[in-house]
């Protein structure tokens, strides 16, 4: 099967308590590129390697979290599409016109059962800056702090996630590449709509609409390295890591920005088709899948959201 | 010379150095990654004021706190001494007990898995 339908995370909209420092943590140490300011106060902010205008969104508020993550579509008449599919599985879907982000055609928008609010659309505008295209160097310059290539996935947590699970399958296209089984139940699924192990993820959590983190791309573990070396030189507060994850098989660390969002810098990741089985992990190795050289939890992974 | 602040929280009495948070000094003195202070803990998440889990109760002591989540703090348990102790900044030495926001049913309690 081609890629189509759905394509790939497209945005995040995360809330920040201060703009100033977000921007520190965003631009400086992270390498996301600055786009534009809006008229609202959001800042758009894009990866080195993508050719879409911005893919991340930032709103200052008073609390911290995630105001909703779109996924680009193939084309405009999958809006269509996929509006007739989501309704018809039962939830409502509203809309959001053309511009209401600078650059992005007209969304549609939905709440999962677990809470989070996702929308798809399907036009944005090609980046003034983007990857080369004629004779592509490597990249168009020099990348910046931890040289994140692009938003690559999001880990929501909330409740319901085996309806999330019905609807990200049977309405959108996705497939599941790798679950969490306990004996009481289904704790955390990685869904996927293209060649990725996950293009968005969910765990199971008492309060709806919850965020654990969202995920940047790097090469190698190499520059995972030269990211945890930003890290301590700039006292940001990490969570765990340099290490892996058992599930994925993504070289990893996890750490926070200045407002407590969650980041993840994340290299490798094993290839997934849509024939694939789904990999499972069971309580006996749980340890080991979250984190596969400690090999256990620590206890903020499933405790510390916003 | 910095100046430096005593903490106490249920017994146990901690250094704080002048423009440090709290949860900085508790894992100093705990352990990176760790915060366990007397018979009770101050649980170490984001350090960064969005996700609540290291709420406390000022019960005396002058202090000042940094940008943190409304959700988890509201302007009333502001003025009542409720803070984050990743953003709590002591001016005066602190007396503190955790207050731990009642949460609904805790489906993920790591100790059940
Ligand atoms: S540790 Fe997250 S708010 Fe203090
Ligand atoms: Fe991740």
């Amino acid at each position: 099967m081609a890629v189509n339908g759905v394509l790939r995370p497209g945005f995040i909209q995360l809330r920040v308590l201060d703009m100033a420092a977000a921007l520190t943590h965003y631009v400086d140490r992270m390498g996301l590129n600055l786009v534009s300011t809006g008229d609202d106060g959001r800042v758009y902010l894009k990866g080195w390697d993508e050719f879409d205008r911005h893919s991340v969104i930032l709103r200052q508020t008073d609390e911290a979290g995630m105001d909703v993550m779109g996924f680009k579509v193939a084309a405009e008449a999958d809006l269509e599409r996929f509006e007739e599919r989501i309704r018809a599985w039962g939830l409502a879907v509203d809309h959001v016109a053309a511009g209401e982000q600078p650059g992005v055609g007209r969304r549609i928008g939905f709440t999962l059962p677990s809470g989070h609010r996702i929308e798809l659309y399907a036009t944005i505008e090609l980046s003034s800056n983007h990857p080369p295209i004629l004779n592509p160097d490597v990249w168009p310059e020099e990348p910046r702090g931890m040289k994140a290539t692009r938003f690559d996935h999001a880990l929501l947590y909330g409740p319901n996630i085996d309806e999330n699970l019905r609807f990200f399958t049977e309405v959108l296209d996705f497939s599941l590449a790798e679950k969490v089984e306990l004996p009481d139940g289904l704790l955390a699924i990685w869904l996927t709509c293209s060649n990725k192990a996950h293009d968005i993820a969910f765990v199971k959590h008492a309060d709806p609409g919850k965020f654990h983190h969202a995920a940047f791309f790097l090469e190698s573990w190499f520059d995972i390295g030269h990211a945890a070396d930003i890290m301590s030189r700039y006292n940001i507060s990490i969570d765990i890591g340099p290490t892996r994850h058992g599930i994925t098989r993504g070289q990893t660390i996890y750490f926070f920005d200045p407002s407590g969002n969650r980041n993840e810098v994340f290299a490798g990741g094993y290839t997934y088709y849509p024939d694939n089985p789904t990999r499972m992990w069971d309580h006996n190795e749980l340890g080991k899948g979250i984190f596969y050289y400690e090999r256990v939890l620590n206890e903020r992974f499933l405790t510390v959201v916003t | 010379m910095t100046t430096t602040h005593t903490i106490h929280l249920d017994g146990a009495a901690f250094p704080c150095r002048d423009s440090e948070t709290v949860i900085a000094a508790l894992e100093r003195a705990a352990g990176f990654g760790a915060a366990a202070v007397g018979g009770r803990r101050v649980p170490v998440g984001c350090r960064q004021g969005g996700c609540g889990v290291c709420r406390v109760h000022v019960l005396d002591g002058r202090y000042r706190v940094g940008a943190q989540s409304r959700a988890h703090v509201s302007a009333e348990e502001s003025d009542q001494g409720i803070a984050l102790a990743c953003r709590l900044i002591p001016e005066t030495d602190l007396s503190l007990s955790p207050a731990p926001r009642a949460r609904g049913k805790k489906t993920n309690d790591i100790n059940n898995i």
